[in-house]
């Protein structure tokens, strides 16, 4: 027999692989990179003095993000499975930190994509002229403009009421808005094609939802550039403030920042690195993804900022151009005699010579410094400020079309990540028969999902992501990272560990990488950990209400939560990390009973075509 | 004689500017920014400019009351500024001394405001009548939802994907077949070797009911070395 005849009668069961090197890369950076580092970086920048929060964020990086990244990848990378697989390699009592991987995965997975069908309505509405968040709409009677959207702006009417068309509070439900149950089925299709082979049909979509994204953040940075503005905005962003890293709350900030940016403790990593080819080179792939991850976050930090720059630029000369429009008619000046340029002047002479006049006038001061202020993370970001930023530039259809296309492909690239880390171990726990085709378990993982997202789809919806995003995607996710790392360093041991890095790339591990691994990264984790619960127990959880009929309108109410979303918020913290201590204490319980009853433990080198015979 | 023509001429005057007066309750203040509005290519304010105003409303009371002959005279101005602000009132062409009612004079521009305000080359904001407010553009409501077409344009792409997947995945299903067929055809027509049972790769499991794998052995060399 030949040798390639032998190599084309292949086992049936063969390992799937990445189709080239490229893809795995791709895939590992769309996961790490998402929707946060373009709504959440940026904003963290700005409100913890610019560049000076880069020293703490990069010290975090390298001595926490690096080493997490760098184990995942090399245990999912070695042991060639799912995170339940995984941990119940390295330890049977540590199989409970898999499950909570891949408990959280499915809650992300859950709320995320409801951000992705709210950014596909979005996108959708881009299509027309004018766009429908530049105006108000009639009210009812069609003799003035609809109240609520008077009294705070088109974008935020835009925004709570026809997307969301969000209730008052948590407790009212309202129903089911078909508009975004249509926007989320919609969501799920896509993701479904996506990913309905596995990582061949994966591979290929990452190509374009891991790169679009460096594509129109490089559009949006020259056009944004071109407007006037933009360096006040970059000014603005990157100007140090020293002072600020006195401050423990942004050392705090930064750490869970790189935490949750490089999608850590997900499982999602594993899984992905798991069909990576044995002897690739994981420490490298580490250290490009983290590297890359910043990179991003930072470039999405100067294209945002450039155009909110742009943004405060046109809402301050807006600003003067009413009080110019004041003055003017109050005083009767020729049209156009007080100028942007000159308003300084005249209101000092008007001072002088007026002053009881310009006072009963009561303009609104305007102040560069007070709109650049206004800027905002996550979902405020990207629906209200940015798509308020995007009227004002010429064409904004296709601005609004590229931004939206941009967010959904960070949104999708990252679900990807999160899909893997449901179904590889899922697949690993071998609860599904052989001959169930592994389309036919993704649709149903698809469904489900589906199903259980439709919550957000009420009138509440949004207060129960904002729920879901600050609880499930933060406590239980440092708690599985510690176990993560403590479990590969000191229940697996440093040397065995040390072993299988050999073995995949040919050298151990340097000084840097054992000691952050055995020292530094557990002691930050955990000081990360206890700072994070305390500082969220020590006041009672709150959100904001958006109530039009609150007296500060448009100002939006803080609620205390309720009691039931209070157990709901407990339910969410614990769900994925209880699972923890009970598969260690049910091991425990199995491995006592074993120990007690007779040794019939399966000989590997027992030859079972031969009976013992009885003595 | 001229002194009787003068004298009356000046009383004419004299109501006419009484009827006229800033604030004057059926009067309107009418403001102008024609620099704001035009930019480089605006037009100087001048008495020909009131003129058209003048002949313009009175157009728009012509449209309002059919069969009133409203002339230039009968748009009195007054209190002009700098700003290229001033008050008007309107009185009766048969009757100079009487004013149409302030409420009159609002619906007539109402109906008007687009020939008055194409007449200047301004808009309902540039040329300000205080305490008229502008005309709302009705929202012109598409029959069909625009973002709806987008939306079915992207299920039709997705849709569109799933069929070529099934298909394509039916069509190599078929093709793998005939394959099949044809290996074992070519088996079967081949004598130079007796058949043999599947050869397996080192180390891997034959997937059959019967029989148990002796892990112990998998290690060993399918040849030994001699």
């Amino acid at each position: 027999m030949s040798d390639t005849a032998m190599d084309k009668t292949r086992d049936v069961q063969e390992e799937v692989t990445w189709n080239n090197k490229i893809e795995y890369m791709l895939t590992s950076i769309g996961f790490a990179v998402g929707i946060g580092n373009v709504w959440r970086f940026p904003y963290l920048c700005q409100i913890y003095g610019g560049g000076a929060f880069l020293i703490p964020y990069l010290i975090a990086l390298v001595f926490e993000g690096l080493p997490l990244l760098y184990l995942e990848m090399a245990i999912g990378q070695r042991l060639r499975k799912g995170s339940i697989g995984v941990w119940k390699n390295i330890s049977p009592f540590l199989g409970g930190v898999g499950i909570g991987s891949m408990v959280v995965s499915f809650l992300v997975c859950n709320f995320y994509n409801t951000i992705l069908a709210w950014v596909f309505w979005y996108f959708f509405n881009s299509f027309q002229n004018p766009l429908p968040w530049s105006q108000c709409p009639l009210n009812i009677n069609r003799t003035g403009l609809n109240e609520e959207c008077v009294k705070s702006t088109p974008v935020n009417f835009f925004w709570y009421r026809q997307t969301l068309n969000i209730t008052t509070d948590i407790e009212t439900s309202g129903s089911l808005q078909w508009w975004l149950v249509v926007c989320l089925a919609c969501a799920w299709l896509t993701m479904y094609i996506c990913i309905i082979k596995g990582i061949q049909s994966m591979g290929k979509a990452v190509y374009v939802t891991t790169t679009l994204p460096y594509v129109v953040l490089t559009i949006f940075l020259v056009r944004a550039l071109t407007l006037p503005g933009a360096t006040d905005g970059l000014v603005y962003l990157f100007t140090p403030d020293w002072e600020i890293l006195k401050d423990p709350q942004v050392w705090l900030d930064a750490s869970t920042q790189i935490f949750f940016s490089l999608s850590v403790a997900f499982g999602g990593l594993i899984a992905i690195s798991s069909y990576a080819n044995e002897k690739n080179n994981c420490e490298k792939d580490a250290v490009i993804v983290g590297l890359i991850n910043s990179g991003t976050s930072l470039y999405a930090a100067i294209s945002i900022f450039a155009i909110l720059g742009f943004k405060a630029n046109a809402g301050f000369n807006s600003c003067l151009k009413e009080n110019i429009l004041v003055l003017t008619n109050h005083f009767e000046f020729s049209d156009q005699n007080i100028t942007a340029d000159n308003y300084d002047h005249w209101v000092e002479y008007l001072n002088q010579t007026n002053l009881d006049e310009l006072a009963s006038l009561q303009l609104r001061p305007c102040k560069l410094k007070t709109f650049l202020d206004q800027s905002a993370s996550g979902t405020g970001l990207a629906f209200i400020v940015f798509t308020e930023a995007v009227l004002e530039m010429p064409g904004s259809q296709l601005w609004a079309v590229l931004f939206f296309l941009m967010l959904f492909s960070l949104g999708l690239s990252s679900m990807f990540g999160n899909a893997e880390g449901v179904l590889r171990p899922f697949c690993d726990l071998n609860l599904v028969p052989k001959w169930v085709p592994q389309e036919l378990i993704t649709g149903a993982f698809c469904l489900m999902s589906f199903l259980i997202s439709l919550i957000f789809t009420m009138g509440s919806g949004n207060y129960w992501v904002e729920v879901f995003n600050s609880y499930v995607g933060s406590v239980p996710l440092l708690i599985i990272a510690f176990f993560e790392i403590i479990g590969v360093v000191y229940v697996y041991g440093m040397k065995n560990f040390s072993e299988d890095i050999y073995f995949m790339t040919g050298k151990r591990p340097n000084l840097y990488w054992r000691c952050c691994w055995t020292i530094i990264s557990p002691l930050m984790l955990k000081i990360v950990l206890i700072a994070y619960v305390v500082l969220q127990a020590q006041k009672h959880p709150t959100y904001p209400a958006w109530n039009p009929d609150y007296e500060l309108f448009p100002k939006t109410e803080v609620k205390p939560y309720p009691d039931f979303a209070f157990a709901v918020i407990i339910l969410l913290c614990a769900m994925p990390v209880v699972s923890i201590p009970l598969v260690a204490l049910y091991k425990g319980i199995q491995k006592v009973r074993e120990r007690s009853s007779s040794r019939e433990g399966r000989n590997p080198y027992g030859n079972d075509a031969f009976e013992i015979e009885a003595q | 004689m001229s002194g009787k023509v003068i004298f009356l001429l000046s009383v004419a005057l004299s109501s006419a500017q009484q009827l006229c007066t800033p604030g004057a309750s059926d009067g309107y203040k009418v403001r102008l920014s024609i620099r704001t509005a035009l930019g480089d290519n605006a037009y100087v304010w001048s008495q020909n400019e009131l003129f058209l105003f003048r002949a313009t409303l009175a157009f728009a009371m012509r449209n309002h009351f059919d069969g009133q002959d409203f002339q230039v005279a009968n748009i009195i101005v007054c209190d002009e500024t700098p700003r290229v602000s001033f008050w008007f009132v309107v009185t009766w062409p048969d009757d100079a001394t009487r004013l149409v009612d302030g409420g009159e004079v609002e619906q007539a521009i109402r109906k008007s405001r687009k020939r008055i305000n194409s007449a200047f080359l301004l808009n309902d904001w540039t040329l300000e009548f205080v305490g008229i407010a502008p005309t709302l553009a009705a929202s012109q409501l598409p029959a069909t939802p625009p973002w709806l077409i987008a939306f079915g344009v992207v299920m039709g792409a997705v849709g569109a994907g799933f069929i070529i997947l099934v298909v394509s995945a039916a069509v190599q299903k078929r093709r793998k077949k005939k394959e099949n067929v044809e290996d074992v055809a070519e088996d079967e027509d081949s004598d130079v070797e007796a058949p043999a049972p599947k050869p397996l790769k080192n180390g891997s499991v034959r997937h059959e009911p019967s029989g148990v794998s002796n892990i112990a052995f998998s290690d060993d060399e399918r040849v030994t070395q001699m």
